[in-house]
């Protein structure tokens, strides 16, 4: 009887086995909607077309922040509804442990890759995600005054408030009541970390957590740039920009009434729209460096994709990762929409620059790019994140002095660290 | 049907309770370890540590009190004038109705958005009409200065919730029988004096329940405080507060503590309330 | 005592045109916005001075809209029903009859109210899970209902023990069950409050944003907030500030022409009358 019985279900087992759909259907998440939507839709159409297996594209929130919630929300379920992910650079310590290891699918595809993005996306020696595109902080500028105040790009942050003090002034002067120096994000969100820590490193005071996870926040250099920054608000940037995240910047910059502004490489294209005022006038460079002998540094972001360990076909999506990843298709995607790539090899590809010139540009932007410290401090990092820019916050609105605040964040953050960061 | 509904509903704040005695943590939620009120308050390596502990939690309970008292004050009076400007007959007083509730049918995500950008201190269209009436006269960046930030937005939430308010009100006003006023009005009192003498006590029961709801949804507001201000300290609110522990830090055993004591918080906040209102009705004698 | 009464009529139409515009010129000024294009967005201006319907298209050209609105007004719809139901008969028990425990048993209904959101959501969204109800619009409805049906219950328990209790007694002496004397006598009498509690609950589903992401995958069965949340721009930095007007003001379109449908009877003041007779 009992042999029967492990008979049929043997005989069961292997009918199942010979049924499975052989054509798998993997789900992606990658941008909503609009024009990265339809990008992300034709690579992966090319993918199933060659592979034989179908995708479905899943909608996720624009909002990081939404979209993390979301992830950790069906993630935490153990849910294999998303095959592939796509995640921002910060997320792998956060996410790490719910994806699957990708180096033995990346058959080496790894080592053509910025460093600093596999780095980020190297959690306790496994690779968690695959490096799809790259982005980092620039410097936008107005050529057009420049050029008419007779004033060379700025290379260093105090030359940047020189400059932008005297266009200011004129620009004033000439009527422009609106005008202002230099806008940038100042709200108490990621984005203000990612501002912040451009001008410490570019100081020479590190990256708030060093990569052996030492905490090196409170250092003279740190305090020296927080407080220039400081000095900032209310004489060059509005004192609105405390409340600025990107577009709030783009705004004003875009309708003509900032000289310069730090953003992502996203407010090129808009603003050489069709419909910008400020069209042919624009110029972009790295961000200034924080003395002589300082360096130049732009934070990095960026986005990968990684493969739920809870997906039903770990190894078809990983396929699609590694094939959405590749050369090929990143150059596609930069031709067609201006996505930076992620393998220094397609930033002197002629059709590229034939295409999207800027992107010559930022190839040593990425290479002197630092990331947050979120590999090191692996879980914890949303926590240092959060208590960085809000004691940054208060530095700016002038709450707290520099070399107090950073103190005292300091000890916030050994507290959180306590015995380790949470890996 | 009530079983499940029991179930639907009894179910998520057992667990959350129960987690918040416990270590959990978003990425591995199924194995954690009871930790008793360590979430809540512990002493650890000469520190103390817990929800309880942390001076953020007691300024977001501060600024949510204070701001549930403003608003609510504001959005009662406000709707209780609304109410009674749409209780009386006019022409186009059914567009009217639709007009006042215009506000309250916009998603939340999106009006705070949409006030986030009016309320821009460069191109913001608040700022521009202050200046052009001559009421500032330099553009104030609401959202960004701390003193200002809590009043943009308690003013976006007045704008949302008032006509919640003023449409409660109005089926209290609608329920009461005509003929009170008629007595009133043929013996020649005062329009002030009737509304003070008969019409606020006889809705006192659903201003209450306008006003308790009200104050419900206020001690929980999120969107429009996280979406002016991100998780700047100075305007976060308790749910701003649990959010940010439960989802952003991951730490599900500390946020389900703080989303307990959020609870604790609003209980105590109702229960006052109700007692308050139930002895002065005594007072006015039960009906 | 004319001009008095002449002037008394001024000032109450200066009460509802302040009224009108404080409630209408934000949604007004998304209007002019959902007309206008890319960098125009960052000027200000207070008359439409283009016509531009591309905004409109885009949002039902880019997404399945049209279906996201028809989901938005199934779960309402649904929400509505079902809290009326539930809530009118547990009104009864709660308002009419007298029994111990009965601000106890208030007061836990309450309660539900009391915990912020995001803390229930990975409780709901395992019981979604195991009911089988994940990415369905019924999953949606269960949630939803877990908002309102504290407040409908309330609402109508409040203004059910406010009838006068001869109304009760008269229908009692007639021969009436506790059905009938719900759905024949009180319903009809608290027309306003049913009507009212309808509609702000309806608003309050419709409303809905966190359950709705998270108990959701598809864009078929997204509802409308959802999706306007998910719209983007050329990169995930951009907001389609354009397309998210046009979105807001359509979505807006339903709940104005529901209440213009209903607000007849938010007044239908039958208290009165039904108390004498």
């Amino acid at each position: 009887m009992r042999s029967i019985v492990a008979f049929a279900c043997a005989l069961m087992t292997s009918a199942l086995l010979v049924t499975a759909p052989r054509a798998a259907e993997i789900s992606l998440s990658c941008s909503a909607l609009g024009l990265e939507h339809e990008i992300c839709r034709a690579g992966a159409d090319r993918w199933a077309q060659q592979s034989g297996h179908t995708v479905t594209l899943v909608s996720t929130p624009n909002s990081a922040t939404e979209r993390l919630a979301l992830y950790q929300q069906l993630l935490a379920a153990g849910a294999g509804d998303i095959d592939v992910l796509q995640i921002d650079v910060v997320w792998p310590g956060l996410l790490g442990a719910h994806f699957i290891d990708l180096t033995p699918y990346a058959e080496g595809a790894a080592s053509g890759q910025f460093e600093t993005m596999i780095e980020a996306n190297t959690i306790d020696g496994r690779l968690v995600a695959m490096p799809w595109f790259a982005d980092a902080g620039v410097l936008y500028a107005r050529q057009d005054l420049l050029d008419a105040y007779g004033r060379e790009m700025p290379q260093t942050w105090q030359e940047l408030s020189e400059t932008a003090q005297y266009v200011q002034e004129r620009e004033r002067e000439a009527g422009n009541d609106d005008f202002w120096g230099y806008v940038w994000q100042g709200r108490a969100y990621e984005g203000l970390t990612t501002n912040a820590i451009e001008w410490i490193a570019s100081h020479g005071g590190g990256t708030i957590v060093d990569q052996a996870g030492e905490i090196t926040v409170s250092n003279e250099a740190a305090a020296q740039a927080l407080g220039k920054a400081a000095g900032w608000v209310g004489t060059i940037s509005p004192p609105g920009v405390l409340n600025y995240a990107e577009e709030e910047a783009r705004g004003v910059f875009q309708s003509g009434n900032a000289l310069f502004m730090r953003n992502w490489p996203y407010a090129w294209a808009l603003a050489q729209a069709d419909d910008s005022p400020i069209r042919g006038k624009v110029s972009i460079a790295p961000l200034p460096r924080g003395g002589e002998d300082g360096r130049h540094a732009a934070a990095l972001g960026g986005q990968s994709l990684a493969v739920s360990r809870y997906s039903q076909h770990p190894q078809i999506a990983a396929d699609l990762v590694i094939f959405l990843t590749s050369q090929e298709e990143q150059k596609r995607r930069a031709i067609e929409g201006s996505f930076n790539p992620t393998l220094p090899a397609l930033y002197d590809d002629d059709e590229i620059l034939a295409s999207a010139s800027f992107i010559g540009e930022l190839s040593d932007v990425f290479a002197n790019a630092v990331a947050r410290p979120a590999a090191a401090t692996g879980q914890d990092y949303s926590r240092v994140s959060n208590a960085f820019f809000n004691a940054v916050h208060g530095i700016l609105s002038g709450e707290q002095e520099p070399g107090a605040g950073l103190q005292s964040l300091e000890r916030e953050l050994t507290r959180i660290k306590r015995r380790g960061w949470t890996q | 049907m009530l079983l499940t509904l029991l179930l639907v509903a009894g179910w998520p704040l057992a667990r959350t309770i129960w987690f918040s005695f416990t270590d959990a943590r978003l990425g591995r939620i199924g194995e954690n370890a009871f930790v008793g009120f360590d979430n809540y308050l512990a002493y650890f390596d000469g520190q103390w540590l817990g929800v309880l502990a942390d001076g953020l939690w007691w300024q977001s309970v501060w600024n949510t009190v204070w701001f549930t008292l403003v608003s609510v004050s504001i959005e009662t009076v406000l709707g209780m004038i609304i109410a009674l400007a749409l209780n009386q007959v006019f022409p186009g007083r059914g567009l009217f109705r639709a007009i006042v509730l215009i506000p309250w049918a916009i998603p939340t995500v999106i009006s705070a958005r949409m006030w986030n950008w009016m309320l821009h201190d460069q191109f913001g269209v608040v700022n521009d009409l202050l200046m052009k009436l001559g009421l500032i006269a330099a553009p104030i960046a609401w959202t960004a200065n701390a003193d200002t930030a809590m009043w943009a937005v308690v003013m976006v939430d007045v704008w949302k919730t008032t006509p919640f308010m003023a449409l409660l009100i109005l089926a209290g006003l609608q329920m009461l029988p005509d003929d009170l006023y008629e007595a009133a009005r043929v013996d020649g009192v005062h329009p002030v004096r009737v509304f003070f003498r008969i019409t606020l006590p006889l809705i006192r029961p659903a201003l209450m329940v306008a006003i308790i709801f009200r104050s419900l949804d206020a001690l929980r507001v999120f969107d429009q405080v996280y979406v002016l201000t991100s998780a700047a300290s100075d305007t976060m609110s308790m749910s701003v507060y649990a959010r940010q522990e439960l989802v952003e830090f991951q730490d599900v055993g500390l946020g389900s503590a703080a989303a307990t004591l959020v609870f604790l918080v609003i209980a105590l906040v109702i229960v006052v309330t109700l007692v308050a209102a139930r002895l002065r009705l005594g007072e006015a004698g039960e009906r | 005592m004319r001009w008095r009464r002449r002037l008394g009529r001024i000032g109450f139409w200066l009460l509802i045109a302040a009224i009108t515009v404080f409630a209408l010129f934000p949604f007004y000024y998304a209007v002019i916005s959902s007309f206008r294009a890319g960098s125009d967005l960052f000027t200000v201006a207070y008359w439409p001075e283009a016509f531009d319907p591309s905004n409109y298209a885009a949002v039902f050209q880019r997404q399945p809209f049209g279906r996201n609105i028809a989901n938005s007004i199934a779960v309402a719809a649904a929400v509505v029903t079902l809290s009326l139901v539930l809530s009118l008969t547990a009104a009864y028990s709660l308002g009419r009859v007298r029994f111990r425990g009965r601000t106890t048993l208030l007061f836990t209904i309450l309660s539900v109210s009391m915990f912020p959101q995001v803390a229930v959501l990975s409780g709901l969204f395992e019981l979604i899970r195991v009911f089988g109800l994940y990415n369905s619009l019924p999953g949606l409805v269960l949630a939803n209902l877990i908002l309102t049906l504290p407040f409908t219950v309330w609402v109508l328990t409040t203004f059910m023990r406010e009838l006068p209790k001869e109304l009760e007694e008269a229908a009692i002496v007639d021969g009436a069950g506790p059905w009938t004397l719900v759905w024949r006598v009180f319903l009809p009498l608290m027309g306003p409050a049913v009507v009212t509690t309808g509609l702000l609950a309806f608003i309050v589903a419709w409303n809905e944003f966190l359950f709705a992401l998270t108990f959701t995958l598809s864009d078929e069965k997204r509802t409308v907030p959802v999706a306007i949340a998910l719209m983007s721009g050329a990169s995930a930095y951009e907001l389609p500030w354009g397309n998210i007007m046009a979105a807001s003001v359509v979505v807006t379109l339903p709940v104005v022409v529901l209440v213009l449908v209903f607000q007849r009877r938010i007044v239908s003041g039958l208290t009165a009358g039904a108390v004498k007779g």
